[in-house]
């Protein structure tokens, strides 16, 4: 069948992943991303060009192009597991929506299957090509990150308008819809910017959650592996009663809120 | 918000009886010794099982007793706590030997006065030529004792020094009936005896035995009525007072009669398991389903409201305080293999009962709570699961492995149940199978399973393929030919199993052996008279009398042998990249890489000693220099050495790794782990039983990794071989997952004597409600693809210390930080401390 010949440029496959969407799923990282974000904890993501990385001392090609049918089976290998807690598969990147036909494809071939399906992306794409996944996609987890266009184009190389306009068609459309927002120290910790960020979101049809997503170094040792600085070297992550306190406030817009995926 | 079932505040008792028993370290007593041997020097025209029970009940009238301050239930093996008592009857040389040292050695030390050591160095004379070990050695093939004593190729040592425990008994039977039913059934049974049968001697004999014993036991918990009573009249506190009266009362009833409320139910049960190990020192007695027939004492107090759930769970936490009261010392070797004063009673809640319904009640919930509160070595707490396990059983469980206690194991109910009635087991009774000591299954009360018989190192017959079956210069295994000769993977691993089968024959001639020792020298009227139809046939369980009879014998290595096999024929015989003659030069090189630790000390003295004997003027300057040569192996020629090194690296970094869901390296471990398992059962042992294999080391991969040399898989000399069923350690590079799929497709059903699968998870992975659903759905995943056990270790801060310290140790340790999972080792420092700091937490 022709969709499972699609081919895709990917940089990883993660296995009983636990903290991203219901269940025990399996994340598959697609290459290539739009924007730049400070705090990316996947810099190797950002570009679409396969890459060499420094990780523990050793070289480590950083990209693969694959075509579905090649990574079917790895996807497959722990339906038991889907089935057994809920979960599924979810493509996360980068930015799926760089390349489009092969997040479609690759959903399709996993509705097939009668996997659950999910994303990980910012909607920072033409609609249309939005809507190309949506036949096979069951959850989509979308970040906002800030409702300032200049701050967020600021830290991320990319002003906001298109990502929130997204964020009303995708609410529209009926697919299941839940809102993200990293909590990056100095760029939305405060109590406003995150406030606006839920009532925006508690806007949204049909949607119901909103989750804060501490800001982490774990990334951190890769940007030197790509031989990068890391611009937020200085910022601790954020303490426990911060998170708490914003948890708070998030929750007044009357979603269910919590902390972490 | 996290709703657990069952969450019950622990009573200010129990913090003070945990604490009254780790004040001081354990000591070695001597009483029971002493009466054992004063027994026996009376005794010697009668025949061996009254021997037996004449010297339990003289133990029994005579041994110190004491109630512990604010106990509940009462009976204690000794004046101290956790103190042990000793067995010349089975073996005592290593004991005498170590005198001076078991007080001061790194593992399970444990304190001798010079009194004790002086009144035992008394008794020990009479047992010289008379113990079981003497005679099991004796029993032995020549060629067999050798395999095991100076060869290690495999170590029945746990039954050849001590009493075989691995047991279950009719708890419910007493509980019910009291030891007056039972004696009245032996009673019964010998006016039934036909004086002309041919058995009469031997039935006749047994049955006098049982009610001999059981009459002391009657005794024993008479003194302890007598002392609570003593003490009740002195006591000032009005409620200790009180206490003390209602021990009194409960001890002149049980365990003679029935129990009449759950608190002599309670206080019965301990009698029984308490006793058990003062006729024997076998360890591994396992109270089995606890939760089954302790309930309906429990429920018909609850609803009468004579007893709260509190005051239950009082009763049952005290029961598991007592569990660590019970000790045992073995000689410094096994001390290494058995770290932490392990005891194996196991105790399974959960699970169907005999008509396959789910049998979970709050009691099953409550020893889970139980193990929370007392957060103990002992018991070794476990859980059934099936299809119909309910799901909060299952979440309260998982709360339970978060703590990190590594409690409890879960069973797979639907694998073993058929394993178990492929040895000839009925439905019914497997459905109501327990789990003995680490992880074997058996049906208690019907069973002498041996399930400890020996550990069989499956990396051993792989070295001596090598060697053309020659150890230490000595030809001990079959001629399978020169390894450099052979021409076809065929071949090769032909010559393994050649290997192989050879030392299992060995392995069961020491097992029947020491069996028969057993049966001569120490037969057990009191445990046999609770194991069905040891009154029915007039036997003792070690001379058949049991319905079930097994010897389980354990190999482990089956990751090492697969990776290394699948080394050889990738490299050896499929790519020819490297020759066979390199290959067995690169392993016993060592891969050009110098052995470190105790092992490197080890081989310097070896070849000190060989060097003197040869008559070489052995100095400092000499030893100095064997040394650093051992440890850094700058005796290879350096190309050869870099030509070593290439080839572990091809190895490591080019050839399949079993534990990795690749179907074809997966399926290759399957035939591995057949090889031993499809081996060991086609022989019987003397009860009239079979052998079954199991597949698990307990923790002797470390001190027979040992004395293993490097293997084909790249593992480097006297390291640990891998644990379990599991992969080798940091072969795993696809987490718990893919580590589930290549396990489970190990033929495991025939491995009916026990597997296991351990795997390390950090707390923040069970981390709320969610985490602990998933971790529960991960154990039923691993269980649908027919896993038959699962237990986990949750790392605690002291392991991500050790992980910093050696990671490559730790390749596979999964952590979580503020919502992503990461391989810790892959962290840099800074990051690894802020995650250490946040584990203290609790986050």
């Amino acid at each position: 069948m022709p969709h499972y010949q699609t081919k895709g440029r990917i940089f990883n496959i993660q296995r009983f992943s636990i903290h991203d969407g219901p269940g025990i799923r399996t994340i598959v990282f697609f290459k290539g991303c739009f924007m730049r974000c400070a705090w990316c904890c996947n810099p190797e993501s950002q570009s679409y060009e396969i890459q060499t990385m420094i990780e523990n001392g050793k070289e480590k090609i950083v990209g693969k192009d694959v075509t579905v049918d090649e990574i079917m089976p790895e996807i497959l290998a722990d339906d038991n597991f889907y089935r057994r807690s809920g979960g599924g598969v979810t493509l996360s990147g980068g930015e799926i929506l760089g390349q489009p036909d092969f997040a479609r494809d690759l959903l399709r071939a996993c509705k097939e299957y009668g996997l659950h399906t999910a994303v990980e992306s910012t909607a920072n794409a033409p609609y249309e090509t939005i809507e190309k996944i949506l036949p096979y996609l069951d959850l989509y987890l979308m970040d906002i990150k800030h409702m300032d266009s200049a701050k967020h184009k600021e830290y991320t190389g990319a002003p906001n308008e298109r990502i929130l306009e997204n964020a009303k068609k995708l609410a529209a459309s009926g697919v299941e819809l839940i809102i993200r927002t990293p909590v990056v120290p100095g760029f939305n910790d405060t109590a406003g910017e995150i406030r606006a960020i839920s009532k925006f979101a508690a806007t949204l049809p049909g949607v119901k959650e909103h989750h804060l997503l501490p800001y982490h170094r774990l990334g951190q040792d890769k940007y030197a592996g790509l031989e990068r600085n890391y611009s937020l070297k200085d910022i601790e992550p954020p303490s426990q009663e911060r998170m708490e306190y914003l948890l708070s406030v998030a929750e007044e817009s009357g979603l269910k809120c919590q902390i972490g995926g | 918000m996290e709703n657990i079932k069952f969450v019950i505040e622990k009573s200010a008792r129990i913090e003070k009886l945990v604490n009254a028993l780790y004040e001081k370290m354990p000591e070695i007593e001597s009483a029971r010794g002493l009466l054992v041997t004063e027994s026996y020097k009376q005794t010697e025209a009668l025949p061996i099982i009254l021997r037996r029970s004449a010297a339990f009940a003289h133990i029994l009238r005579n041994i110190p007793i004491v109630i512990r301050d604010n106990e509940l239930v009462v009976g204690s093996a000794t004046v101290a706590p956790r103190g042990c008592q000793v067995f010349p009857e089975y073996s005592y040389e290593w004991l005498e030997a170590e005198f001076d040292t078991v007080a001061t050695r790194a593992a399970d030390p444990f304190f001798i006065s010079e009194k004790t050591k002086e009144e035992l160095r008394g008794a020990y004379p009479y047992w010289k030529g008379k113990t079981n070990s003497d005679l099991a050695k004796a029993n032995m093939a020549p060629e067999a004792y050798e395999a095991f004593i100076t060869h290690g190729m495999f170590t029945p040592g746990n039954y050849f020094y001590n009493g075989i425990g691995h047991v279950n008994v009719n708890y419910e039977k007493v509980l019910k009936q009291g030891y007056r039913g039972i004696m009245a059934e032996a009673l019964s049974a010998l006016q039934k005896l036909d004086v002309a049968d041919p058995e009469y001697v031997q039935r006749s004999n047994f049955l006098h035995a049982v009610i001999e014993s059981c009459e002391a036991v009657v005794e024993y918990a008479r003194r302890y009525a007598k002392l609570a009573k003593e003490m009740a009249s002195k006591e000032r506190d009005v409620e200790r007072k009180a206490e003390l009266e209602k021990i009194a009362k409960n001890c002149m009833h049980v365990p003679e009669f029935g129990a009449r409320d759950f608190h002599e139910a309670c206080q019965s049960f301990w009698f029984v398991q308490l006793l058990l190990q003062v006729e024997s020192s076998g360890h591994s007695i396992s109270p089995g389903r606890f939760d089954q027939y302790m309930y309906p004492f429990y429920k018909k107090d609850i609803d009468e409201g004579k007893l709260t759930i509190e005051q239950a769970q009082e009763l049952i936490d005290c029961i598991w305080v007592k569990l660590n009261d019970i000790n045992k010392v073995r000689d410094a070797g096994s001390a290494d293999g058995f770290a932490g004063y392990g005891m194996f009673q196991n105790l399974i809640v959960g699970g169907q009962n005999i008509h396959g319904i789910d049998a979970t009640n709050d009691l099953s919930y409550m020893c889970l709570e139980a193990a929370m509160h007392v957060p103990l070595p002992q018991p070794s707490i476990s859980i059934r699961v099936w299809n119909g396990t309910p799901q909060p059983l299952m979440i309260k469980a998982a709360a339970l492995t978060r703590l990190g206690t590594g409690l409890p194991a879960y069973y797979n109910d639907e694998v073993i149940i058929p394993s178990i009635m492929a040895r000839g087991l009925t439905l019914e009774d497997a459905r109501d199978y327990c789990i003995i000591g680490c992880v074997e299954p058996q049906k208690g009360a019907k069973t002498d399973g041996w399930h400890d018989a020996a550990f069989f190192n499956m990396c051993r017959p792989m070295e001596l393929v090598f060697s053309n079956g020659v150890d230490k210069g000595v030809q001990i295994g079959p001629e399978t030919g020169d390894v450099t000769q052979m021409q076809t993977f065929e071949e090769f691993f032909n010559a393994y199993k050649t290997q192989q089968s050879y030392f299992i024959k060995l392995l069961v001639n020491a097992n029947n052996a020491i069996d028969v020792a057993h049966a001569t020298r120490c037969p057990l009227p009191f445990q046999s008279c609770m194991v069905d139809d040891c009154i029915g046939r007039g036997k003792s369980l070690q001379e058949g009398g049991a319905i079930y009879n097994f010897t389980g014998p354990q190999g482990f290595g089956i990751a090492n042998n697969t990776d290394g096999l699948l080394a050889v024929k990738q490299l050896v015989f499929d790519q020819k990249v490297v020759t066979m003659s390199e290959f067995k030069e690169a392993i016993q090189a060592n891969f050009g890489y110098g052995v470190t630790g105790s092992a490197a000390e080890r081989i310097t003295s070896e070849v000190a000693c060989s060097l003197a004997e040869e008559g070489v003027n052995v100095t400092e300057d000499v030893i100095r220099a064997i040394y650093q040569e051992v440890t850094t192996a700058n005796g290879i020629p350096a190309d050869k050495k870099a030509r070593y090194r290439e080839i572990k690296r091809l190895i490591d970094e080019t050839c399949p790794k079993y534990g990795n869901d690749i179907y074809e390296a997966d399926m290759f471990a399957r035939e591995v782990g057949n090889s031993y398992t499809k081996e060991v059962e086609k022989y019987k042992n003397p009860r009239g039983g079979i052998f079954q294999a199991g597949l698990y080391p307990v923790s002797a991969n470390v001190p027979l990794g040992a004395q293993t040399g490097a293997t084909p898989d790249g593992r480097l000399a006297f390291t640990p071989i891998a644990d379990g069923i599991g992969p080798a350690s940091g072969r795993d590079v696809k987490g718990p997952t893919a580590t589930a799929n290549s396990v489970a497709r190990l033929e495991q059903d025939v491995a009916s004597n026990g597997t296991l699968l351990n795997q390390k998870f950090h707390p923040s992975a069970l981390a709320g409600m969610s985490g602990l659903t998933k971790f529960a759905a991960l154990i039923r995943s691993y269980f649908d693809q027919k896993g038959m056990h699962m237990q986990f270790n949750v790392v605690t801060r002291e392991t991500l210390l050790d992980a910093q310290k050696n990671p490559e140790k730790y390749k596979t340790l999964v952590v979580r930080v503020a919502g992503y999972s990461a391989l810790f080792t892959t962290l840099s420092r800074s990051l690894q401390d802020d995650i250490i700091n946040r584990t203290e937490q609790g986050f």
